[in-house]
């Protein structure tokens, strides 16, 4: 079963989009078996045959009445559709808020997601997490080109648009991982701009943003490693709260081993893999924005163990 | 008697120089050699995109595959949709329209030949341009390299700041041009179809092709000039600082989105419907019949031509617009769908009680038939704003218009070729090769762009140069790969019996599929000047009525 | 279908006039998107020179207005075959053609100078320029058609078998014009 299937919903945008799809499959698929019955006939019954006598057939012009059912049915078709489809899109473009509705801004970059929960001062990267059985909405942002949101089983995809706020919504009914990614053409790593949503149960959920808001960990054993982090250009584009680091061209690293994947679920979260992508993002993911930082293998050992600290 | 060799008038006597031969090609100004001329040059652009297709496939047959770099994979996609576009689909669009028309109607030429010169080699030139930014970004100072914007080229991807170098501009620059090489073509058209119709043809006597290229140049006009205004505009922000689409200086990128698709949605029925007229022709030839509902047919041409300068914006639900405006675009979409279902339906019913010769022509449009009801009915699929919202931007969508330009446009291009090759050329094609041909590439065809509806439906995105095991794309992305062998085979088949058939075919004679329009009445090839006399027509099947004498057409119409 | 010989009753259009039509067409679908980029930015711009340092172009208008009907009189002396009187208006629309530029031209240079207005300072500034211009452009291509059409009269070829085809730049002249009266109104009246 595969974890990104339109036809797999799993929250109440997606199961709308998804009944309606029944609706409109159902139609197209009778349509299609009616007229591709009638061409199978036409060709197998008008066949010219063998002992065919090579005069033409009765020459037929037109016939009034067969155009007017021929389209009349149509029109009928359409307005159906139509109105099946009119509906869904002012359900799901226009619901409203609930009081327990949860507000999140994600803000696309070239090739990572940003999201910032206001209410909860929480700013992290490429996860993110929302409690089951309550209404997200997602305020999209872009900070550079097009990019695009998009869960198939959580919800249909809204881009993310520089200079144009977007807004979608989920409400998942299970907790889990889903899994999706950007679906609008953003530059070279487009396709490794991975989406990763954790639904957790209530609990969860609180426990999780308590541990986001809080500063970093500050480990005197990784001093060094800190060192090496805040004298080099890592700290112009990244964040580690209540450290000098406050750059915001690239992900917030305050609470990078609480993620299970690098670069945008590009690959584990793991020391080595941390280590490599540190030394060369472009062997994960070329065309990154993110350069080689030119770190000796002993920085390069010292800012890992330093980062592994941010939990 | 002159003794300097004159053209066609030619006694027999030793060949002309290669020089002089290719001299009179580059500077005719025939419509059927311009029109050969754009076949020509439509055809070897359709093996060139088809080559950056195949590398596109072969880079995805499998998950984090390495045969090329996410760079060169973008520059790709961009190049393959720019190519197939602009310089195969409307190339051939308008070579065929300005072979056909005029013998259609009866008429020498077309209306401004020197400007159909210009605009051919306008358009043969901007093509060269842009494949020129593939060599012109190693060792030229600010030559750039191949865009790779995608090509749609959305903003602000498209500005200074996110596409450094040159490589946008060779986009730009290459449509900008063959735009007006378009847009004269397109003004030629109408003129001629107005102005040069033999006396007795009025419009409603005009064969249906004549009417669809008449509709298609309208759409032409009012469609590629958003483009070039959008594109000037991009140019003036490129290179003036302008902020037309610049969102950091509050610039909108959906405002490009608008411009590019109100050009964008009519260029698709701007490629289909030539293809319409192809079937309008060879349909009723084929089938031993006349035309079903030609009236019909007219209204319906001329009301899909109206509606899809109302639809344009079904390419961007998802961008957030206002519910109201999204179902507007629903309902204009959907809408379309009603004229385009009715001319199937003549279609088939023009087939009911006739008599069908599978010969080429008519196999590969018995395919269309099929191949376009189920692209229209996807299409209907996305008219649905929300079900669009999962499919739209996926592998649905690129499975849908490939359903409609290849197993649409191009197999009705490929029933146009074998259907009108006697005409062109003097000799018969061999059918057994052409029937090679139709199978591997039909094979071929349902291999790849069946297969490639399910990944879209299984959440792959498009424009992404690998993807990840275990979501269920593995296997079908295999599978579309693999058609393109066969599609490859069948093009060979088909290149290969062209050229053997122009060399050995057996001489095809005026009219060697009995048919009934103007240009079957003369030789094959026609002469330089088409018509010796003016004809003069009573009815939309003149060369029926002349076959039938006690049963002519001018009786019924 | 028979031998044709002259057809008297069947009677076409012009494919000139439809070959120009039809170029009225394209160019307007033109002008349409820039018309809606100017309207959909018009107030938008964050900082900068706003419409109201514009001020209106009464004289320019008239000169290019009135050149229409100088070069409708010169089409029909030509018709008549009356050359001199032909030459005459022509180049009396030539140089209200040009006066328009020129106005043009000093009206820029006041905004570039004064109000510190170009292309790249603000949204005003890119849509104003980029409209206006396309205008001027196609008035500076049309006065190149006209002046070599000058020179052909001066030269003495242009005959009253030429009126047809000169009308037809008669027609793109008051294109232009026509074009002018809506960027007239959408920059100077309805933006401002």
């Amino acid at each position: 079963m595969s974890p990104t299937s339109i036809f797999a919903p799993l929250s109440t945008p997606a199961e709308s989009i998804f009944e309606l799809s029944i609706l409109v499959l159902a139609i197209a698929a009778a349509i299609f078996l009616i007229v591709a019955a009638l061409l199978v006939y036409s060709v197998v019954k008008f066949r010219r045959k063998r002992n065919d006598d090579g005069r033409e057939p009765a020459q037929v012009y037109g016939s009034l009445q067969v155009e007017l059912a021929w389209t009349i049915t149509p029109v009928i078709i359409v307005l159906v559709l139509f109105l099946a489809s009119a509906r869904v899109v002012f359900a799901v473009q226009d619901a409203p808020r609930t009081k327990d509705s949860l507000e999140v801004t994600v803000v696309g970059h070239q090739f990572w997601w940003e999201y910032r929960y206001p209410g909860l001062k929480v700013v992290t990267a490429n996860e993110l997490h929302v409690p089951v059985g309550t209404r997200t909405f997602l305020n999209l942002l872009s900070a550079d080109t097009d990019h695009s949101f998009w869960v198939p089983r959580l919800a249909g995809k809204t881009d993310l648009i520089p200079n144009h706020p977007n807004g979608t919504w989920i409400e998942p009914r299970e907790t889990g991982l889903y899994l999706g990614q950007c679906a609008q053409y953003c530059g070279t790593q487009h396709a490794k701009m991975l989406l990763r949503v954790y639904v957790d149960s209530r609990e969860d959920f609180d426990r999780w943003a308590r541990q986001q808001a809080a500063a970093a960990r500050d480990d005197g054993r990784v001093a060094q490693g800190r060192r090496v982090f805040e004298q080099t250009a890592c700290i112009n584009c990244h964040t580690v709260s209540g450290t000098a680091a406050n750059g915001r061209f690239g992900p917030d690293l305050t609470h990078l081993m609480s993620r299970g994947t690098l670069g945008a679920g590009v690959v584990s979260n793991t020391p080595e893999n941390l280590r490599a992508w540190i030394r060369r993002p472009d062997d994960f993911k070329p065309g990154s924005l993110m350069p080689p930082m030119g770190l000796s293998e002993s920085q390069l050992d010292a800012v890992t163990a330093y980062l592994s600290t941010l939990q | 008697m002159a003794t300097t060799d004159v053209g066609w008038i030619d006694a027999g006597t030793r060949p002309r120089p290669l020089v002089d031969r290719l001299h009179e090609w580059v500077t005719t100004v025939d419509h059927k050699r311009l029109g050969l001329l754009y076949v020509g040059y439509g055809l070897l652009f359709l093996v060139i995109g088809g080559i950056e297709a195949t590398i596109l496939r072969l880079q995805l047959v499998r998950p984090h595959n390495g045969f090329v770099s996410p760079q060169v994979f973008n520059q790709m996609f961009t190049m393959h949709g720019t190519t197939m576009i602009f310089f195969v689909a409307m190339p051939l669009v308008f070579g065929f329209a300005n072979y056909l028309v005029p013998l259609m109607i009866g008429a020498r030429d077309m209306a401004f030949p020197r400007l159909n010169a210009f605009s051919f080699w306008l358009t043969a030139f901007s093509g060269l341009f842009l494949y020129f930014s593939f060599v012109g970004g190693f060792g030229l100072y600010g030559a750039g390299t191949a865009p790779d914007v995608g090509w749609f080229a959305y903003a602000p991807l498209t500005s200074k700041t996110f596409s450094p170098g040159h490589s946008t501009d060779y986009w730009t620059l290459a449509l900008l041009v063959s735009g007006f090489g378009s847009i004269g073509t397109a003004i030629n058209i109408i003129a001629t179809i107005a102005s040069m119709r033999c006396p007795g043809m009025t419009l409603g006597k005009m064969p249906l092709l004549v009417w669809l290229n008449l509709v298609m140049a309208s759409l032409v006009i009012l469609a590629v000039s958003p483009l070039t205004a959008a594109q000037i505009m991009l140019l003036v922000d490129r290179y003036l600082g302008g902020h037309f689409f610049d969102t950091q200086a509050g610039g909108s990128a959906v405002l490009w989105m608008h411009f590019f698709w109100v050009f964008g949605h009519p260029e698709v029925y701007v490629l289909v419907l030539p293809a319409f007229a192809f079937a309008s022709e060879i349909i009723p030839v084929f089938s031993r019949k006349a035309m079903f509902g030609y009236p019909v047919m007219v209204a319906a041409t001329v009301a899909i031509g109206f509606i899809s300068m109302s639809v344009w914006a079904h390419h961007m639900f998802t961008v957030g617009m206002t519910s109201a405006g999204n179902t507007f675009f629903v309902l204009t979409t959907m809408a379309i769908a009603v004229p385009t279902g009715i001319k199937i339906f003549n279609w088939l019913a023009t087939m009911w009680g006739g008599k069908i010769y599978f010969k080429a022509p008519m196999l590969f449009c018995i395919a269309f038939l099929f191949q376009f009801l189920i692209a229209g009915l996807t299409g209907v699929m996305m008219s649905s704003a929300p079900f669009d919202w999962q499919l739209g931007n996926s592998y649905f969508v690129v499975a849908h218009f490939h359903y409609v330009i290849v197993g649409g446009i191009l197999f009705c291009i490929f029933a146009a070729l074998y259907y009108w090759y006697p005409k062109v050329t003097g000799r018969m094609y061999s059918e057994a090769l052409a029937k090679l041909h139709f199978w591997l590439f039909v094979i071929g065809f349902h291999l790849t762009f069946d297969s490639m509806h399910v990944p879209g439906l299984l959440g792959m995105p498009r424009r992404i140069y690998t993807y990840e095991p275990g979501r269920g794309w593995d296997t079908w992305n295999f599978l579309t790969t693999v058609g393109v062998v066969f599609q490859a085979a069948g093009v060979l088949a088909f290149v290969f019996n062209l050229v053997r058939s122009y060399v050995r075919g057996r001489p095809a004679g005026n009219d060697p599929w009995d048919a009934w329009t103007l240009e079957w009445s003369t030789t094959s090839p026609p002469p330089e000047y088409n018509y010796a006399t003016v004809p003069v027509v009573k009815s939309r099947r003149p060369l029926w009525d002349l076959k039938h004498p006690e049963d002519p057409d001018w009786k019924y119409e | 279908m028979s031998t044709a010989s002259a057809n008297p009753d069947w009677v076409l259009p012009d494919r000139g006039r439809v070959g120009m039509f039809s170029l009225f067409a394209s160019e307007s679908a033109i002008f349409v998107i820039f018309i809606v980029a100017y309207l959909f930015y018009a107030g938008k711009s964050v900082s900068g020179p706003t419409a109201s340092v514009l001020h209106l172009p009464v004289l320019l208008t008239v000169c290019l207005l009135s050149s229409s009907w100088t070069i409708h009189r010169a089409v029909a002396a030509l018709r008549r075959g009356e050359v001199g009187s032909f030459a005459r208006s022509w180049v009396a629309t030539i140089v209200l053609g040009a006066v328009f530029l020129g106005g043009t031209a000093l009206e820029w240079r006041h905004l570039i100078r004064d109000e510190g207005l170009t292309i790249r300072t603000n949204l005003f500034g890119t849509t104003y320029y980029s409209l206006v211009g396309l205008h001027a452009f196609h008035v500076t291509v049309g006065l190149i058609a006209l002046a070599t059409v000058a020179l052909l009269t001066a030269g003495g070829h242009v005959k009253r078998e030429h009126a047809a085809r000169v009308d037809l730049l008669g027609l793109y002249w008051h294109f232009v014009d026509v074009v002018w009266i809506a960027v007239f109104l959408v920059v100077y009246v309805v933006g401002r």
